[in-house]
């Protein structure tokens, strides 16, 4: 257990360095040891799928970020209102915290769910989908409906995406949009 | 992307992605395929599929990419998922119910098992790899109005 507590301790220090950095390029390397972080953690937890997905999304958006949005520093101010701002913060901290504290208390120890459907997706998916990978039979078999809903999830933004960066919204009857026109908001 | 990495980088980044993105590739349609035995599945073989062309893209420039898989290509293969995906799932109105596993299960830990399972991973990850490598070329290509006037 104890090098969960170093990992989660490396997390929280990258996510305030990642605050603090005034470089956006360190800022958006401390955000991606972060993830790398916790991909260990799930390897840890024993949660093998989800560390991969976790890996290589984890470096996509790193991709992204570094190579497409990153080409100049944007402009930034935080100056003036330091008082509303920090009674703000300390106003939400304060109540997260609260809220927490109740909350974990009445959460069930680690390791006994109060809901027993798992168990019986752990004792007979194997026999009813014929997956050996368990988490496989239940995103695809037992729970494929909210599979399918992520699908759509994934789907919209990827349309949202395309929509929004396009050059424009009609075409004129003969005209020829070239390749690299082509995203290019006007 | 920044201009000066229009027509790709070094020779030695060339040199090394020739030799390692089809690897990539490879292993993103390994993880896609063995989904239901071993860890991994359709999403995050489908992100490592997307991030073999964004490899290829990083190191030879856009055309390079786009000659392997164009924009309509990438377009097309991310509704085609999705359809597929959808089409399993109202196939199995055939035997009863939405999702119902309407194939054979075969015998468990061979590739070819466990019915509509390996179906859908391929489905999930063609729709997550192309949609994904549409994102990243939507964001690199876009450019803001002040940096033409550059």
């Amino acid at each position: 257990m104890i090098e969960l507590y170093i990992l989660i301790i490396f997390m929280i220090v990258g996510a305030i360095i990642a605050i603090e950095v005034k470089d956006l390029l360190s800022s958006v390397v401390a955000v991606g040891a972060v993830g790398l972080a916790l991909s260990i953690v799930f390897l840890i937890l024993k949660a093998p799928d989800v560390a991969i997905t976790q890996l290589v999304v984890e470096i996509l958006c790193l991709i992204i970020l570094i190579r497409a949005t990153l080409r100049k520093d944007l402009p930034f101010s935080t100056t003036g209102r330091w008082f509303l701002n920090t009674a703000i913060t300390v106003c939400f901290i304060a109540v997260f915290l609260f809220v927490s504290f109740k909350a974990l208390k009445q959460l069930p120890p680690f390791g006994y769910p109060t809901m027993r459907v798992a168990s019986v997706y752990l004792k007979e998916g194997l026999s009813v989908t014929g997956a050996t990978n368990i988490v496989a039979s239940v995103i695809l078999d037992f729970r494929a409906y909210d599979t399918l809903g992520e699908a759509t999830v994934l789907f919209t933004a990827v349309i949202g995406v395309l929509a929004i960066v396009r050059r424009v919204g009609r075409k004129k009857v003969g005209e020829i949009v070239r390749e690299e026109d082509e995203s290019r908001p006007s | 992307m920044s201009r000066e990495h229009d027509q790709g980088m070094s020779l030695i980044v060339k040199t090394i992605t020739r030799l390692t993105v089809g690897l990539i590739l490879l292993y993103g349609i390994y993880i896609i395929s063995h989904g239901h035995v071993s860890p991994g599945g359709g999403f995050a073989g489908g992100v490592i599929v997307a991030l073999s062309f964004v490899h290829l893209m990083l190191a030879y420039g856009k055309e390079a990419a786009f000659k392997k898989l164009s924009k309509q290509a990438a377009s097309f293969f991310e509704s085609a998922g999705a359809i597929i995906f959808l089409t399993i799932a109202l196939l199995g109105f055939a035997g009863g119910y939405f999702f119902f596993n309407f194939l054979a299960k075969g015998e468990p830990f061979k590739l070819f098992s466990a019915g509509i399972i390996p179906l859908c991973n391929v489905a999930i990850g063609l729709k997550v790899g192309a949609g994904l490598f549409g994102i990243f070329v939507a964001l690199v290509l876009l450019k803001f109005e002040s940096e033409d006037k550059k």
